[in-house]
């Protein structure tokens, strides 16, 4: 069994069907990247995933470690193993960034029927987790998110996946934005995170990353279907050839 | 012109009046004349209409229509072991009063260090030599204040601080204001008298608690004078139980460079209104309004702020948030005078509100009249819902949706406990307003089904 078995998938936003059937198995221990132009599905299927409500699922299954995802709350979700580092992170005034994680940390812990972490076993964690993502150790104590630059909220959602560790990580569009040097942490961050315990799935624009952080399996997605998947090699075909070469195959999806 | 209503209104009071005229005995002669002209004045004005300007979005009709008694002298029933679970730890003295009268018996009266004191407004009355009369009432303006009016003809008990010049208490004084069940609704008109002399500073919590269900009617007036480069700050934490209307008024005249705080947490009651009236009446004063709301059910929460520029080079800065939830209905009124003469004035005016529910209502008013040509006046408000995105990124980590609701809640209330200064007045507004939230949280969930049901108000709106 797949830890993500994603079957015919369709789903739509505003009544427009932007998941056309997409058929995904993801295993413990491999890194996917899924790529595609815009409008392609590729974010519409990371907040799915992410159980937001906004879209609308009109076909199709998707099992998490063979639990119906699609019955879960995205609390229910989280607890269950799932992250996703988000493209636009949102910032929530007055609520620290130790005080949330750690409210967050012990409500997946509880739902694991693990005792709490206290602050003083918590803070070390944290502060850990932080120096990995070169992250000051003062944005502990800051508001989440709240007057971050795009850089440091995109590392601040990896230092969330670092401490929360969960069994399948979605990057939507983490890259996006950073220049070479947070890049360069970020999939440090995000590379120590490898394991065969856990899986990984990047969504992105752009091969640059996969230079960093090298995947398993690419998958192009096109039209709200995957158009094509293979190795890493696809990606820097993608990169020298542009969408263009799929063209056949994506009027093939229609 | 008064109507019929106002009239019977106020007619209603006249055999409390007299009763309590007979009963002081002991008063002085101006303290006698002072609530005789109080007692007019209030039988001219009448109970406010929503006609009135200060009053459009609050109709008093639940108060001026129900026929309150004063409460009847002797012992009170209340216990030491009832009181203790109220008290704040690390304050200097905690004061007492039950049903309106001062309870030497609960209160905690360590020795204060000396130029500090706190007693008994009553007993201080009983004892004056004419000190209090330079004082007590002076700058209320009685003339269309019904309420204020009321309160002076009924002056009885309160707390009466004095902080002699030089004089700087850290600890806070905590006045604890409970009231009783009773068959019949009883009224209670405290009165504060809080003078800060120069060079001084006091922090002062005012904190009324129905210890039982019964209608009250408390109509409560604190005079905070802040005299030269005095440092005072005023806490009042109402939480009565939701049969009570509760009218306070804090009226703080300020002195050239006194920096003043006040902060007004409303977490209970049917009717409230909160009445904040700073006036800077020498140079270069600073105050701080700061104050959140909670409401639920039907509560109607209503804060009125009148800040006076009376003098130049003065800050005033209003921060009020407001949650509502259910049929709730809040309230805020704020009017900045800026007078001729008060060149370089700094007012700054912010009030933020958070609906819960789509029957919750907001009126919110700036009113800004400004008489001098050198000012800087700033004024805002918001209504909003609860943030979507925030509550899903929340969630998106494992919390639950209550879990993730009371966090932003908590994080919008915080914006005002966050203006306390860190101690133990913030740590105990803050169990508070954590405890307040919770239950307005959960009444969410249950509305959302729309099976819980509605309690609804013992009074009528009226108009």
């Amino acid at each position: 069994m797949a830890m993500l078995e994603i079957r015919n998938l369709h789903a739509r936003v505003n009544k427009q069907e932007i998941l056309k059937g997409i058929n995904l198995d993801i295993n413990a221990g491999e890194v996917h990247s899924l790529m595609g132009p815009n409008g392609s599905g590729k974010s519409t299927l990371a907040q799915v995933l992410a159980r937001r409500e906004t879209y609308e699922v009109t076909e199709g299954e998707v099992l998490f470690n063979g639990k119906d995802l699609l019955a879960m709350k995205p609390e229910e979700a989280a607890c269950e193993g799932l992250f996703i580092a988000f493209q636009y992170p949102v910032e929530v005034p007055g609520i620290s960034n130790s005080y949330f994680l750690r409210a967050a940390l012990n409500a997946q812990r509880k739902y694991r029927g693990e005792e709490p972490i206290d602050a003083i076993d918590f803070i070390p964690l944290l502060k850990e987790k932080m120096k990995l993502l070169e992250m000051d150790e003062r944005f502990q104590s800051r508001a989440i998110n709240e007057g971050f630059s795009g850089g440091e909220k995109k590392r601040n959602e990896i230092v969330q996946m670092a401490v929360l560790n969960p069994s399948l990580a979605i990057l939507d569009e983490t890259d996006s934005g950073l220049d070479i040097d947070a890049l360069k942490i970020v999939s440090q961050g995000v590379n120590a995170m490898r394991s065969p315990d856990r899986a990984i799935v990047m969504v992105t624009h752009y091969q640059r990353l996969l230079d960093y952080i090298v995947p398993d399996f690419v998958h192009v997605l096109a039209g709200g279907k995957i158009v094509k998947s293979g190795g890493a090699e696809l990606a820097l075909e993608l990169e020298r050839e542009g969408y263009g070469w799929i063209e056949p195959a994506l009027a093939g999806a229609r | 012109m008064s109507t019929m209503t106002q009239t019977s209104g106020a007619g209603t009071y006249l055999d409390a009046f007299s009763e309590l005229e007979q009963r002081g005995s002991k008063q002085p002669e101006w303290l006698r004349s002072l609530r005789q002209e109080a007692f007019a004045s209030f039988c001219d004005t009448g109970f406010p209409t929503i006609k009135d300007e200060a009053w459009r979005f609050t109709s008093v009709a639940p108060i001026s229509q129900t026929v309150f008694s004063l409460p009847e002298a002797g012992p009170s029933g209340v216990t030491r072991a009832e009181v203790e679970a109220f008290r704040i730890d690390g304050t200097a003295c905690s004061l007492v009063f039950v049903n309106g009268r001062f309870a030497p018996e609960l209160s905690d009266q360590p020795k204060l260090a000396a130029g500090v004191h706190a007693g008994s407004l009553g007993e201080a009355l009983a004892g004056d030599t004419g000190a209090l009369e330079l004082q007590l009432g002076l700058k209320l303006a009685l003339q269309n204040d019904a309420f204020s009016s009321l309160n002076t003809a009924f002056i009885e008990d309160g707390a009466c601080i004095r902080i002699a010049r030089g004089t700087v208490l850290e600890a806070p004084i905590h006045l604890l204001f409970l009231s009783t069940g009773a068959e019949e609704p009883l009224m209670f008109h405290h009165r504060n008298l809080i003078v800060a002399e120069a060079n001084t500073q006091v922090g002062i919590v005012e904190e009324h608690i129905s210890l039982a269900d019964g209608v009250t009617f408390s109509n409560v007036v604190t005079e905070l004078i802040a005299a030269e480069n005095a440092v005072a700050s005023h806490y009042m934490i109402e939480r009565k139980n939701r049969q009570s209307f509760h009218v306070a008024t804090l009226r703080i005249q300020q002195e050239r460079s006194a920096n003043v705080s006040s902060h007004s947490f409303l977490l209970g009651g049917a009717l409230v209104r909160n009445n904040v009236h700073p006036v800077f009446a020498g140079e270069g004063g600073e105050c701080l309004i700061n104050g959140l709301f909670i409401g639920e059910d039907r509560q109607h929460l209503d804060n009125y702020m009148l800040v006076e520029h009376a003098s130049p080079r003065c800050n005033s800065h209003q921060y009020y948030n407001g949650i509502l939830n259910d049929h709730a209905h809040g309230v805020f009124h704020g009017r900045i005078i800026v007078h001729k003469d008060a060149q370089k004035t700094d007012s700054k005016q912010t009030n933020r509100n958070l609906l819960l529910s789509d029957d919750a209502q907001i009126d919110t008013k700036p009113q800004l009249e400004i008489y001098a040509d050198d000012v800087k006046c700033t004024h805002g408000a918001t209504i909003g819902q609860m943030d979507d995105n925030a509550l899903f990124y929340l969630r998106s980590r494992g919390l639950d949706e209550n879990a993730a609701r009371s966090l932003l809640l908590f994080a919008f209330a915080g914006e005002c406990t966050g203006r306390i200064k860190p101690g133990p007045v913030r740590a105990h507004i803050e169990k508070l307003v954590r405890r307040a939230l919770p239950k307005i949280i959960a009444n969410g969930e249950a509305g959302d089904g729309g099976e819980r049901e509605d309690k609804g108000r013992n009074w009528e709106e009226v108009g």
